[in-house]
């Protein structure tokens, strides 16, 4: 079942939220979004799950629009987490999941294995407002997908757990896409991104800035970065020709190059000054991508 | 189970079950339980005190028997007794054994004239009294003066037959009008009651809700409309039960004191014989009330971002109930007046004065129905206004400016 977002724009009176944002996710994908604060991407989630209606443009799921006859088939953590404080988190789960239509035996039954598997059963019978912050979203995480949704979406999932709790949830996520769901998630954490999608979306101002597979917008974006370890200065480097950006580290120095072929001049340049301990060319990272060009838009 | 019937039963559960709401419900019934056995309360503890005694100071000696004679006429509750002097009765009081004195002095002409001192003066029933019976007795002595034969006397003192006869047919006597009065405050009481306290219960539940972000996880799978339309139908099971349980305790405890509550002689209305139309009015216009203020709730709430400017947005809502209430009370004094009249075809008050007209007053069916019929389109009208308002509101977060976010909400959509 893929997702179509044709041509899609939402205006808030004068302002633009979102401007002609096209793209397709396959099934079984893992669609990263990304963009700075105030990008659209809110907006553009609450497009697809046909909170808001697009000024123009349409959103399709499967061929046909998203509406409330489809919901028990899409999962969503909104960015703002919420629950009710006051109630247990047996029946918060059960409420929200049975809205979803599910079975309240078997909500209840598959609340009780996620809390296991998120190492956390005891809950099962705790109120809300005693657990904390990252506890919640765990409980947040499980109503958005005890109901196995074909179409999941994650905004910031990973905000606010910590190293292991984001291992565990990763995991989880990995299974569902095995199974057949398409996820699309935004985070403002790019190595998660690098991890988990083939594909994303970097928006800026409500459009899209950088599109396409990870692999693909990392070799289109050419530069590279080098990284030197030397027992001697290396800081002249930095007005050295192809050298774009320089960064000096408690070792050496980062430094941004044009491409490949500008390595080799530099390492012609400092063979001879002294020893060498570390010169390595390596991928731009998906950070320096997108602080290049969301940076670059900002300016 | 349609969604809409799950979010029902969970909207009613949870508050039926919330620690605020049973021990509001046990206030409550506490005071129906005492509004009811009032009258055995005041008993027990007159009983205990027994009679007040008063002693009479009377140098002339004429006219001490003559006051006593009346008292038991007026049936006093209080006794008299004889004092010697003023300096004895005085001491008497600052013993406790009486609890004021009455100093009887003769005039010139030979009328008497008193002076009542106690401790306070706070108890009125017994200067007027003992002043109502020394008026008696002033009375009796100038006639006697006059030399009028007793039954002279009598028929001077007899009070004069007064009789109030409403001119149009079927107009309610001034004696079922009290009592109708009666039934008319407490029916009120309750619509208004219900209204402020279901429709604030709704638009917390709302903002609540919203302020604890699970409104967007709750807009994604449920359509706001139904949401909004199945917590009014949630808390309206609510009330009813709520108020059927306030109803049965305080009809069952009010049978039990019946007895006591006529004994003390404090007005109250025949509960044998129940108006049963007052009663179908008053159930059918609190239920058109509560709908069109839940609706108005649930639309304000859903523009609230923070619990604390609820209070700020909703404020006009109150202050039309409360406007509709006092009117409702200055109407029950006189209902016919024709302001009355106009403002009960209004909708924001019709379900509080149009009740009142009706339960007072013998008024033309195609009133009634006109003003139930503009009710029951403003609330759909309202219904339709606030669905759209609520579709966008529960998504709005920010500074709360409400009217301008009326705008803002209703072009989200």
């Amino acid at each position: 079942m893929v997702l179509e977002i044709n041509n899609v724009s939402k205006h808030f009176g004068d302002f633009k939220a979102v401007k002609s944002l096209s793209f397709t996710i396959p099934e079984k994908e893992m669609f990263g979004f990304l963009g700075g604060n105030g990008a659209g991407k809110t907006t553009t989630f609450r497009m697809i799950l046909g909170l808001l209606k697009p000024t123009t443009g349409e959103i399709l799921w499967d061929g046909k629009k998203i509406d409330y006859s489809t919901s028990p088939l899409i999962g969503y953590l909104p960015e703002e987490r919420g629950l009710y404080p006051k109630l247990k988190v047996k029946d918060q789960i059960v409420y929200l999941a049975r809205l979803r239509g599910m079975d309240k035996t078997l909500a209840l039954k598959e609340l009780e294995y996620w809390l296991t598997r998120f190492k956390v059963p005891e809950y099962m019978n705790k109120k809300v407002e005693e657990l904390s912050k990252g506890n919640q979203q765990k409980i947040q995480v499980i109503a958005s997908i005890i109901h196995k949704p074909k179409l999941l979406i994650l905004d910031e999932p990973f905000s606010g757990l910590d190293p292991v709790n984001v291992e565990l949830l990763k995991e989880a996520i990995m299974e569902l896409r095995e199974k057949g769901t398409t996820i699309v998630f935004s985070s403002h954490r790019m190595e998660h991104v690098e991890e988990l999608c083939e594909n994303l979306c970097i928006m800026h101002k409500g459009s899209p800035v950088v599109f396409g597979s990870l692999k693909e917008i990392k070799r289109s974006f050419g530069k590279k970065n080098l990284s030197i370890h030397a027992d001697f200065d290396l800081s002249f480097l930095k007005d050295f020709p192809g050298v774009v950006k320089a960064k000096a580290t408690s070792e050496g120095i980062t430094l941004q190059i044009s491409g490949e072929e500008a390595a080799r001049p530099i390492l012609n340049d400092i063979v001879s000054k002294g020893f060498i301990r570390k010169f390595e060319i390596e991928e731009p990272s998906l950070n320096d991508i997108f602080i290049e060009k969301v940076g670059a838009a900002y300016e | 189970m349609n969604k809409f019937w799950i979010i029902f039963w969970h909207t009613f559960t949870t508050k039926i079950k919330a620690k605020s709401f049973i021990v509001s419900t046990v206030i409550m019934m506490v005071l129906v339980l005492g509004a009811t056995n009032m009258a055995k309360f005041i008993q027990y503890f007159e009983d205990k005190k027994g009679p007040e005694t008063i002693g009479v100071v009377d140098e002339s000696g004429e006219y001490y028997t003559a006051l006593k004679q009346q008292l038991s006429v007026q049936k006093a509750d209080f006794k008299v007794t004889k004092a010697e002097s003023e300096a004895s009765a005085g001491n008497q009081e600052a013993k406790d054994k009486i609890s004021g004195y009455l100093l009887i002095n003769e005039d010139g002409q030979g009328l008497p004239s008193g002076v009542y001192k106690s401790e306070t003066i706070s108890d009125s029933t017994i200067s007027s009294q003992l002043q109502s019976a020394l008026q008696q007795v002033k009375g009796l002595q100038a006639t006697q003066k006059l030399n009028l034969k007793q039954d002279q006397i009598a028929s001077l003192y007899e009070p004069v037959q007064f009789d109030i006869v409403p001119l149009k047919k079927d107009a309610k006597t001034q004696e079922e009008l009290n009592q109708a009065r009666g039934l008319v405050y407490i029916i009120l009481f309750v619509i208004y009651f219900s209204v402020l306290m279901y429709g604030n219960m709704i638009a917390m539940e709302v903002a609540q809700e919203k302020t604890s972000r699970v409104m967007e996880i709750l807009v994604s799978s449920v359509s706001p409309v139904k949401q909004m339309f199945a917590k009014i139908f949630g808390i309206a099971l609510l009330s009813i039960s709520q108020l059927a349980l306030f109803f049965i305790v305080g009809y069952a405890s009010f049978k039990k004191n019946l007895d006591s509550i006529r004994e003390s002689g404090i007005p109250f209305f025949n509960f044998d014989e129940l108006p049963v139309a007052t009663i179908f009015y008053g159930i059918l216009f609190a239920i058109l009330g509560y709908f069109l203020y839940a609706t108005l709730a649930a639309f304000l709430g859903s523009l609230v971002s923070r619990v604390e400017d609820l209070q700020q947005t909703i404020g006009p809502m109150t202050w039309l109930v409360v406007i509709g209430f006092t009117l409702a009370m200055f109407g029950l004094g006189d209902p016919e007046l024709s302001f009355i009249k106009i403002m009960s075809f209004i909708p924001f008050f019709s379900p509080m004065l149009m009740f009142l007209r009706v339960g007072m007053l013998e008024i033309p069916i195609w009133e009634v129905l006109l003003s139930v019929g503009l009710l029951i389109v403003t609330i759909i009208v309202l219904a339709i206004f606030g669905a759209r308002v609520y579709k966008g509101g529960v998504l709005l977060y920010g500074k709360s400016s409400s009217f301008k976010d009326i705008k803002k909400a209703l072009s989200q959509n």
